[in-house]
């Protein structure tokens, strides 16, 4: 059991906080707003953690890519039991235009590199949603995948992954190395205790540059324009149900 | 399988996040050494994130419940020991973490905006604790703090009498030496987890001879809760934080070994009053948290009730009294920040902890008092979180020094400064 498990954890802005669009429209304020681990994030990390508490793998690498920030979100990953971390240094531009499709070119080459049995990542991440991070990482190593986990449970070399799908429950088997992605009931993630929070000061953060990787960042999508969704009308009340079917054929609805 | 719930969120952690940390998360340093900085560390920023989402998430939606059945909150207690945020000052040696007062305030105040009465019951532990951490001997240390880390116990501070309160040299309970054994008999009054504790830091007066200086005659001893003789009250139903555990305790022919006297006999008094500049601060941030509390709730009431066609928050008399329970919870947060530092930096700071308390005190009865107000009828009924703030907060202008004895202590500690 020399299994070691890559976390992907993205520095977000924190789900409570009212976002609000940069007045020229290029995209959201971020500036002096709260930030945290992404949910989903939380619920990978969580359960790389349990998976090494069970001692069915060795080692929990935390990994985010971003600017100097990026490396409190590795903070709380270590704080919550990860043992190390890896920074990808991506600042500027190229962090703006830090899409899924760059990420899991990191993440695969960060997986070969650090030889990694399982990677766990969030289901998608809920500034852009994009869901596609974990899909794309999977391909891009000609690994399995078993995406929305609900329930994960290692079995020697394999892993059985039961997906949350529209139908209900699908159960997969994964030839391990594998890339796995979390939803929401997979577990309940647990808070970093202050003594936790005080060790996870003692572990390694190594920093890396996507160039040392041989990624390229190059973006082949371009943000136009970012705006507010539209306003909420007001309703009406009516009486009756004939009154409502003449407003409606007046408003063109019947 | 098709909805999201809402992540783990209640309704409340959608209040605004205030104070320092959120402002402050992504400013740039500029100095790098020396001079007046109001900035938290990153370290002392994950600690407040801990108890932020502990008092929003688990404390808010239990703490009507147990204000209504006076329950004293086991679950919370032992899951904020889970968490390390109680007996925070204990020494590392002891198998504690050894923070200093500041970082206890930012937990504190945290935990105080959930409910002050669960913060009660936790604080109490640190006023116990706090004469053995001060005046301890290693042997005290280990055994009597040691056990506080290992499984979540509580202990209590044993000075308060029926008769005797602000008066602390009045106190009558005696203790009297008896070979390599102390013997204590009286009668001990409000004794915040009285019927929890463990152990008591018990104050009692050795030396009867009334020409004796206060600074001689009392003695501090530890005194195990199961020691026969120590007979609790009853629970005392209170106006607010209801679920803390007051009760009255008699001692009648409790045996105490000499090796649990703290420091020597008469020693008791400088002690006792020792711990308090170490703990005044503390309660000066819970009172500044429930003064949030009161101002975060009568924010959002009225951004939300209407009156004479408009959000009442846009009515002048409205947004003047928020303006004005803003002052005051902004004030009081740095006074008891400024008083947890002086200490933490080895100074004696009881002048900015007694004006920390005092300040704290007032403005959080005067904040709660004014969040019903803004609340209208709602605010005078049970079913709005705004009654109980204003209970609760009553008791911060009388436990741990009066509102006058504090000004006592500032009037003194001014003109001898003033003199100097």
């Amino acid at each position: 059991m020399s299994a070691r498990v890559l976390v992907g954890v993205k520095r977000v802005i924190d789900y409570a906080v009212k976002i609000r669009v940069k007045p020229d429209n290029t995209g959201v304020v971020t500036d002096g707003v709260k930030h945290s681990m992404n949910p989903f994030c939380e619920i990978a990390v969580e359960e790389a953690v349990k998976l090494k508490e069970k001692k069915l793998i060795k080692e929990v690498v935390a990994v985010s890519c971003g600017p100097q920030q990026a490396q409190e979100t590795i903070r709380t990953a270590l704080a919550m039991g990860a043992d190390r971390g890896i920074h990808v240094e991506v600042s500027g531009k190229d962090y703006d235009n830090l899409g899924p499709l760059q990420v899991s070119k990191i993440l695969a080459a960060l997986a070969k590199k650090e030889e990694t049995s399982l990677i766990i990542l969030g289901k998608q991440a809920i500034d852009d949603d994009c869901n596609q991070t974990g899909q794309m990482t999977a391909a891009l190593l000609d690994w399995p995948q078993g995406t929305f986990a609900s329930e994960v449970v290692l079995e020697g070399d394999k892993v059985k992954v039961i997906r949350e799908i529209d139908g209900g429950l699908e159960t997969v088997r994964l030839k391990m190395p594998a890339v796995i992605t979390a939803d929401l009931r997979l577990n309940t993630p647990r808070y970093a205790t202050l003594p936790n929070i005080m060790k996870a000061k003692k572990k390694k953060i190594d920093v890396v540059k996507p160039g040392e990787l041989g990624v390229d960042l190059t973006s082949h999508l371009e943000v136009l324009r970012v705006d507010e969704p539209p306003q909420r009308q007001a309703g009406m009340k009516v009486e009756t149900v004939e009154e409502l079917i003449s407003r409606l054929k007046e408003a063109g609805r019947m | 399988m098709g909805s999201e719930p809402v992540l783990r969120a209640s309704v409340q952690t959608g209040l605004r996040f205030q104070g320092t940390s959120a402002r402050a998360a992504t400013s740039t340093l500029k100095t790098a050494q020396g001079g007046f900085r109001f900035e938290l560390t990153d370290q002392q920023k994950e600690f407040q994130e801990v108890a932020r989402k502990f008092a929003r998430e688990e404390i808010i939606p239990a703490a009507p419940s147990y204000d209504k059945s006076g329950e004293y909150p086991v679950a919370l207690i032992k899951r904020a020991w889970e968490l390390g945020l109680i007996n925070s000052h204990i020494p590392e040696s002891c198998g504690g973490m050894g923070l200093g007062i500041f970082d206890a305030c930012l937990i504190t105040e945290e935990l105080a905006y959930g409910c002050t009465g669960v913060q009660t019951a936790i604080e109490a532990n640190s006023l116990g604790q706090m004469p053995v951490i001060i005046a301890g001997n290693d042997m005290q240390k280990k055994k009597y703090l040691g056990r506080m880390t290992e499984e979540p116990l509580m202990c209590a501070y044993c000075v308060t009498e029926p008769g005797a309160g602000s008066d602390v040299a009045g106190i009558k309970t005696r203790a009297e030496k008896k070979g390599d054994e102390y013997v204590v008999n009286g009668q001990k009054m409000w004794i915040t987890n009285g019927g929890k504790a463990n152990w008591y830091f018990l104050l009692a007066r050795t030396d009867p001879d009334p020409k004796c200086p206060a600074s001689k005659a009392f003695t501090g001893f530890i005194v195990d809760a199961d020691t026969p003789g120590v007979q609790m009250g009853r629970k005392e139903m209170n106006m607010g934080q209801r679920c803390s555990d007051t009760r009255g305790i008699t001692f009648e022919d409790v045996r105490i070994p000499k090796e649990n006297v703290l420091i020597g006999e008469g020693a008791g008094f400088k002690i006792a009053m020792g711990a308090f500049d170490k703990t005044r601060p503390p309660v000066a941030a819970g009172a500044t948290g429930l003064a949030q509390r009161a101002l975060d709730e009568a924010t959002k009431y009225s951004l939300e009730r209407k009156t004479f066609g408009r959000l009442i928050s846009d009515h002048q008399a409205v947004a003047f009294l928020l303006a004005e329970m803003a002052i005051k919870v902004e004030l009081a947060r740095l006074a008891y920040q400024r008083a947890a530092w002086e200490v933490d930096e080895g100074r004696r700071n009881t002048y900015y902890a007694s004006i920390a308390k005092a300040f704290a005190g007032d403005i959080a009865n005067q904040v709660a008092s004014d969040a019903v107000q803004v609340f209208g009828g709602n605010g005078y009924n049970s079913e709005y979180p705004v009654e109980k703030l204003m209970r609760d907060a009553k008791i911060y202008q009388i436990y741990e020094g009066t509102a006058q004895i504090q000004r006592l202590i500032i009037s003194r500690e001014h003109l001898v400064k003033f003199k100097n």
